[in-house]
């Protein structure tokens, strides 16, 4: 049983989140459980933002995975409490991020207070801490948008999200 | 009533709050004013809908017959949305569709923070779910209610107007009737006065760094919440609903 789970966890390394390709599903941390009840395998997954659009993909990417390795009897279902954070996202996936060029998720949120100066985000390129934040929406809902005043290139910020 | 009907009633105002917005919003789509606007009032309108599924699919659970959150959001009739009228009013220029979305989330936040802590198990989970991104949709809105206000002269003008014109809807957004009562007093949702000074001392705050004032006239709006809509909700719904209307059943 032991070695089925660990199977599992091995194929869901290889079902990638669509839109940050270099990420698997693991290391975005949104499996929540796997286990195998009555000879069933059983995933939980959780959304990282609630109308991420990327979910339902993932589901049947999970779905083609199990199908391709000669796994039928499974079931995947969401579940969304705990709610997600950027904590539950690997170190591993962190480093991935950064050498795709989006910057990985600070330990802290924005402040919530109004127009707080935003945390410093190195630049995923030239490692400079000379950037600005140009947006706080990016490119899909997870990322900020931002620039390096250093290198000029502009770039995504995996928002801390807690 | 029961408290499951009340239930039912609750959370499908919460929903069609956040779908009645959610596609407000998503008219911005390609037409914002600046790219970073544009993608932002998207962004936030894809939250919302995200937000809309999970209540309108809780409150079909609750509704004793099988409805999916398809069902709910595409397929009633105009009188069975239980949005605020503020939610369907026209986006206007960016200053009204930023008041409006600035006088929502004011009022949103607290409430969902009330709601985390539910008895309601599934309530309270998608409450601290949908919290997080709302943080965000108000510290987004107050910042552009103070920067349109301390800005140009012609943008102090134009988010006053939109003040003046949208906040006779925002009282509507305190209403509470029996399903409000009745869950109260189990204390599975929070009385709304309480939500409401959270509100004020926000819209006080950010109206006094923004500079602008609040009407004098004490003109009151309502209607939405029983289902009488203003006369924007037609036209609104028709763009909602046209795809299913037409093609019942569809999916992607």
């Amino acid at each position: 049983m032991v070695n089925t789970i660990n199977h599992i966890w091995s194929l869901l390394e290889e079902v990638y989140d669509p839109e940050v390709p270099v990420l698997s599903v693991v290391d975005l941390g949104i499996i929540r459980s796997v286990e195998e009840k009555k000879e069933a395998i059983h995933v939980t997954i959780t959304p990282t933002y609630i109308g991420c659009p990327a979910m339902q993909t993932i589901e049947e990417d999970i779905q083609t995975k199990f199908e391709e390795s000669g796994i039928s009897n499974f079931k995947i279902s969401t579940s969304i409490a705990p709610a997600w954070t950027t904590d539950w996202m690997s170190e591993k996936g962190k480093k991935k991020l950064k050498d795709y060029g989006i910057a990985p998720p600070q330990n802290e949120p924005d402040k919530s207070l109004l127009f707080a100066e935003p945390i410093v985000v190195p630049c995923p390129r030239c490692e400079s801490s000379d950037t600005k934040m140009v947006s706080h929406f990016g490119s899909t809902a997870c990322k900020a948008h931002y620039q390096c005043n250093q290198c000029r290139e502009p770039f995504d910020y995996f928002k801390c999200f807690k | 009533m029961t408290k499951q009907e009340a239930l039912y009633n609750y959370v499908l105002r919460l929903g069609d709050d956040s779908l009645i917005l959610g596609q407000r919003l998503a008219e911005l789509c390609g037409h914002g004013p600046i790219l970073e606007e544009d993608i932002a009032l998207t962004n936030i309108s894809l939250d919302l809908i995200g937000q809309a599924t999970l209540f309108l699919d809780y409150a079909g659970a609750l509704s004793g017959e099988t409805k999916s959150n398809d069902d709910l959001a595409f397929l009633r009739l105009e009188k069975e949305y239980v949005n605020a009228l503020l939610l369907e009013q026209p986006n206007g220029h960016f200053g009204d569709t930023i008041m409006r979305q600035f006088l929502f989330d004011a009022f949103r936040k607290p409430l969902l923070e009330c709601l985390q802590d539910s008895s309601e198990k599934e309530l309270a989970s998608i409450a601290e779910k949908a919290l997080k991104e709302t943080k965000y949709h108000l510290k987004h809105s107050s910042e552009w209610v103070i920067r349109l206000g301390d800005g140009t002269d012609e943008s102090h003008e134009k988010i006053q107007g939109s003040l003046h014109t949208l906040y006779r809807y925002s009282h509507e957004l305190f209403f509470e009737d029996e399903s409000d009562f009745l869950l109260q007093k189990s204390k599975i949702v929070p009385e709304l006065n309480s939500i409401k000074l959270e509100w004020e001392k926000t819209v006080k705050n950010v109206f006094e760094m923004a500079g602008i004032a609040l009407p004098e006239n004490d003109w009151k709006f309502e209607g939405g919440r029983q289902g009488r809509h203003s006369e924007h909700m037609g036209f609104l719904l028709t763009e909602l609903q046209y795809m299913q209307r037409t093609y019942p059943n569809m999916e992607w």
